[in-house]
């Protein structure tokens, strides 16, 4: 396993999100600083809505799931396993952390 | 139901069933040299020598039916025969010039409605029904033997049914001096223009009778700006409805209103008057100078036609029919005010509706089909000069067992009677003047035989402690007529619930409960609670799974806590962490309240993706860009300024409706450059993105229009100026028209304002879009200064009160009272309110700043703007390809083909 340095927590917004390169993938990352894992990362990439927005969507909660809302159509997937709520969809998850100041991606080498 | 149906010049619609069974090969048939054309639904046969010979075919209607009167009732007859499964050939015929219009709100003309605004029905829509109308032509003469009737014209009719809805006319006392010119009447559209003419510059109006009619039109002469008075040869006023107390209160209310009433006055003569152009003189030998005098001294029948083919008429006038509206000529029907049943003219619109009705189902061949008209409740409620009026049944008490409580107010200028039977079991009649509250609860214990509670005057005394015993709508019986207007019983509620709605809203829209003079409102809300509640349905008003509150509850909170952040509120009044339904409306809750900027660090996360990027994403995820136009006045600067950012931009440029132009395809991390190109050009943010202000739409007005009477564009950008940036529940939208020929289409807006030769009319809660809507004139001829007031109100108020994402439309349609309410909130200031609605628009309007201008300064805010928080590159999945000139996305087909050549 390596560990890769994304950006700095500086660059996240709270509670909100923002969109990273990762090795040329565009990741969402969504910072939630009241919660136990803090940092969670799914696939910019809405299929529903065909364009990658997911990192501009806006994030909540329903019943237990923590989820985030594609801004286009408002579908919501959740942000700790990719499942779409409404549809037969999911989107791709990434192993993220917090280390000290930074945001760094946890790549499983094979 | 009409199988054939002529449309413009000759043109002949055939149904498509009828095509089928008829011709056999319908997409392949040709009529002599006819051009044949097929649509999904709809055969069209385009010359008149296959019209001719389509006819010849198909014409084969059950009867003939002939509609003599193009009033309501008439209108209402014709209407429900086409709709019905009965096949006839109709011709309505109309003296009048012009078809169809409500006379009920006849006097709305001198409130700023036109003419066309009145129409039930166009000269196209009887096309469109295949019914033949003529207009402008009487019918002089029925020939009972040949069955058909002759006009003044000298065209003939053949019937095999005739119907007589002749209506009504003014009664015009036998004074000497009646015939001088500006002695007038008061029953017809063109009438009133003859009045409005003869008022022109003078000042003082007489209206001889003290009735309904009267009254409206005394309302009607105040209006024009005359000194109106009322003259009645009775003691009181309104005499066939209300008793003498009532009577009484009524006169001083309507005094107070600077209208001068004379009663037990019998007018002797009218001559040429010495101040005015017309003296008056009383058999008290006082008299009364006047420049016109409007008689409205009641109706009579209209039954001249009958009496001249000897029909049977009523010894008082009207002619005689029988429950089943059929005069003494079996083939001749008479519906509506020239009619008379038992001795009694129902001269009320609804009755007038139920007769017409009765009629059209007596062609029915079933007999189980047919329906009986046996007399209608004359119960009326209405506002006269503003003052509330209702009156039920034996209003006055005159029968022998009845015994009355009366309770009368002169602090508060209010008066009930509530005649009850000897037994105190049963409600006979009531009279009501100033508060009609308590009608629509009286009306249902007498029109349903409700057996009264022990202290049956509780129903009209104020209450002093909790609450009056309020009538369950469990109490009221399936039967009860719950809306007088649409005729919609509780029993059609409950089906239309049995039929899938769930709210109030629904039962409106599918019923048309409610939707009449809206006075059945609150009643309709209980019967469609208490159903709903039997049923277990749980109305659930709550926002979302994160707060046990409504919009409006939230609001409420915010303001009284003086809640800043959605932290504090979720903590205190919710639970859970927020979603995407909650968040946003809190956020409009607070820009609102306290208008601080949408970027602030904890105000960024609640914001929509629009709001957040403060311009409008597009299905590529790119962004779109509006400056604000105000009223749509544009510097040449600037129009060029915005071709060059879109040039320099790579933009795809749009004119929008709302007068502004439109900049598409940038990319998020271009906003804050183009912003801050556009801020030194002088522009501002649009709020396209937001919940808010979109625009205020105008014409050029007196500036440069010949027709504009007053500054529209001036106003739209003051307006716009004003209530740019106020965050509300919905986008709002608004225009201004320089004259009544309302080029701004003022009406279909939120806020409209049409400009008058003395102001402004103000109107409201008008909606283009999926669902348009008629807004509603709310008030007319004001100052700006009092425009602007009322504005201030309107638009706090509806801020305060609706649910999120409702539109000022659908807002006035749920709000209970409606627009009378509204304007008792607005104008009256009845929750006392007024004051404090104006001060937080004040608050608004003084704490403004141009979003994007305070973002292009603040590198905190401007984080997000980046594309990747890692890289500099852009997003690969954005591509445009060239379309007339200018970019467009890439449609997905595009993207995947190796060969596409991607633009800029």
């Amino acid at each position: 396993m390596s560990q890769n340095v994304i950006c700095s927590i500086n660059d996240l917004v709270a509670n909100s999100g923002v969109c990273a390169l990762i090795n040329d993938e565009q990741v969402a990352l969504f910072y939630l600083p009241n919660t136990e894992q803090k940092v969670y990362a799914l696939a910019n990439w809405d299929p529903l809505g065909k364009a990658n927005v997911i990192s501009r969507g806006m994030i909540g909660n329903i019943g237990e799931e923590l989820v985030v809302a594609s801004p286009l159509y408002k579908q919501h997937f959740s942000l700790t396993s990719g499942h779409c709520l409404e549809e037969e969809v999911s989107l791709r998850t990434y192993d993220v952390a917090i280390e000290g100041d930074f945001v760094v991606f946890n790549e499983t080498v094979s | 139901m009409h199988p054939i149906q002529f449309l413009e010049d000759g043109v002949l619609k055939v149904g498509t069933l009828c095509a089928y069974s008829y011709l056999g090969r319908p997409h392949s048939f040709s009529i002599g040299n006819g051009l044949f054309s097929s649509n999904s639904s709809d055969v069209y046969f385009l010359t008149a020598a296959a019209a001719s010979a389509a006819v010849l075919f198909f014409m084969v209607y059950d009867m003939k039916v002939v509609v003599v009167g193009n009033g309501m009732v008439g209108h209402h007859y014709v209407e429900t025969l086409v709709k019905s499964d009965i096949n006839a050939d109709i011709t309505i015929i109309g003296g009048e010039t012009r078809p169809a219009y409500d006379r009920v709100h006849l006097s709305e003309v001198f409130d700023g409605k036109e003419p066309e605004d009145l129409a039930m029905c166009t000269r196209q829509q009887y096309k469109d029904w295949g019914v033949k109308a003529h207009f402008g032509d009487f019918v002089s003469k029925i020939n009972r033997d040949a069955k058909h009737v002759v006009t003044e014209g000298g065209r003939t009719f053949d019937y095999d049914k005739l119907v007589l809805a002749t209506g009504s006319y003014p009664f015009i006392p036998p004074i000497p001096g009646k015939e001088l010119p500006h002695c007038l009447a008061y029953r017809t559209i063109d009438d009133l223009g003859e009045i409005k003419a003869s008022a022109k510059g003078k000042k003082v109006g007489v209206v001889v009778g003290g009735g309904l009619l009267g009254l409206e039109c005394a309302n009607a002469l105040k209006n024009l700006g005359l000194e109106a008075h009322v003259v009645e040869f009775a003691p009181g006023l309104m005499g066939v409805q209300l008793d003498e107390g009532g009577s009484n209160m009524l006169r001083r209310k309507i005094e107070a209103l600077g209208v001068k009433v004379h009663t037990s006055k019998a007018t002797q003569k009218i001559v040429e008057g010495d101040q005015h152009r017309l003296k008056m003189a009383f058999a008290d030998e006082s008299e009364l100078e006047t420049d016109m005098i409007v008689f409205s001294a009641g109706i009579r029948p209209y039954d001249q036609l009958a009496r001249d083919a000897d029909l049977k008429v009523g010894d008082r006038g009207g002619i005689e029919i029988d429950y089943q509206c059929k005069t003494s000529d079996e083939n001749i029907f008479a519906i509506g005010e020239c009619a008379v049943l038992g001795n009694f003219i129902y001269g009320l619109v609804a009755p007038g509706y139920r007769m017409a009705e009765a009629a059209v189902s007596q062609l029915n061949k079933s007999s189980d089909d047919k329906e009986s008209f046996t007399g209608a409740d004359m119960s009326t409620k209405l506002k006269l000069l503003g003052v509330e009026v209702g009156s039920i049944g034996d209003s006055k008490g005159m029968a022998d067992e009845s015994r009355a409580f009366v309770f009368s107010d002169e602090r508060s200028d209010v008066y009930k009677r509530l005649n009850v039977s000897a037994d105190g079991k049963k409600v006979l009649g009531a009279t009501l003047v100033g508060d009609t509250a308590d009608y629509d609860t009286l009306l249902q214990y007498y029109l349903n035989d409700i057996d009264l509670p022990n202290d049956p005057e509780s129903l009209i005394l104020p209450a002093s402690d909790g609450e009056k015993p309020a009538l369950g709508a469990d109490a009221l019986p399936l039967a009860a007529t719950i809306c007088s207007c649409h005729n919609v019983s509780k029993g059609d509620i409950i089906d239309s619930i049995d039929g899938g709605c769930v709210s109030v809203a629904d039962v409106k829209g599918c019923t048309k409960a409610a939707t009449g003079c809206g006075g059945c409102a609150a009643l309709l809300k209980n019967v469609v609670d208490a159903e709903l509640n039997a049923r277990g349905v749980e109305v659930n008003t709550d926002i979302c799974e994160h707060f046990e509150h409504t919009r409006q509850e939230l609001f409420t909170i915010a303001q009284a806590t003086q809640t800043k952040t959605f932290d504090e509120m979720i903590e205190r009044h919710g639970k859970g962490m927020g979603c995407d339904i909650c968040k946003p409306a809190v956020a409009s809750i607070m820009a609102s309240l306290w208008n601080e900027h949408v970027l602030d660090s904890d105000l960024v996360p609640l914001q929509d993706t629009n709001d957040t990027f403060m311009a409008n994403m597009q299905k590529d995820g790119t962004y779109s860009v509006v400056p604000r136009v105000p009223g749509g006045e544009i510097l040449p600067e600037q129009l060029i300024a915005l071709g060059e950012v879109a040039k320099k931009y790579g933009l795809y440029s749009k004119i929008t409706g709302g007068q502004r132009v439109d900049l598409f395809g940038a990319k998020m991390n271009d906003l804050p450059d183009i912003w801050k190109e556009l801020i030194d050009a002088g522009m501002e943010t649009g709020h396209a993105y937001a919940k808010s202000l979109r625009t205020v739409k105008s014409c050029v007005g007196s500036t440069w229009c010949r027709y504009g009477v007053q500054d529209s564009v001036g106003q739209a950008i003051d307006l716009e100026n004003r209530y740019k940036g106020l965050r509300t529940p919905h986008k709002l939208k608004m225009a201004v028209s320089g004259c009544t020929r309302e080029c701004a289409e003022a009406q279909s807006k939120d806020v409209g304002v049409i400009a008058t030769e003395n102001g402004w009319n103000l109107y409201v809660s008008g909606n283009g879009g999926m669902k348009p809507r008629h807004a509603d004139l709310f008030a007319t001829d004001l100052d700006t200064e009092t425009l602007l007031k009322y504005i201030d109100r309107f638009l706090m108020f509806y801020v305060r009160t609706a649910d999120r994402l409702q539109r000022t439309s659908v807002w006035l349609e749920n709000l209970e009272g409606g627009l009378d309410y509204l304007r008792e909130v607005i104008i009256d200031d009845s929750l006392g309110i007024c004051d404090e609605l104006e001060t937080q628009m004040q608050h608004v309007v003084d704490t403004y700043q141009c979003e994007w201008k305070t973002a292009i300064n603040d590198q905190e805010k401007l984080k997000r703007f980046r594309q990747f928080v890692n890289a500099d590159k852009d997003d690969e999945n954005v591509v445009f390809v060239e379309e007339r000139g200018q970019i467009r996305p890439a449609t997905e087909a595009e993207k995947k083909r190796s060969q596409f050549k991607a633009v800029g």
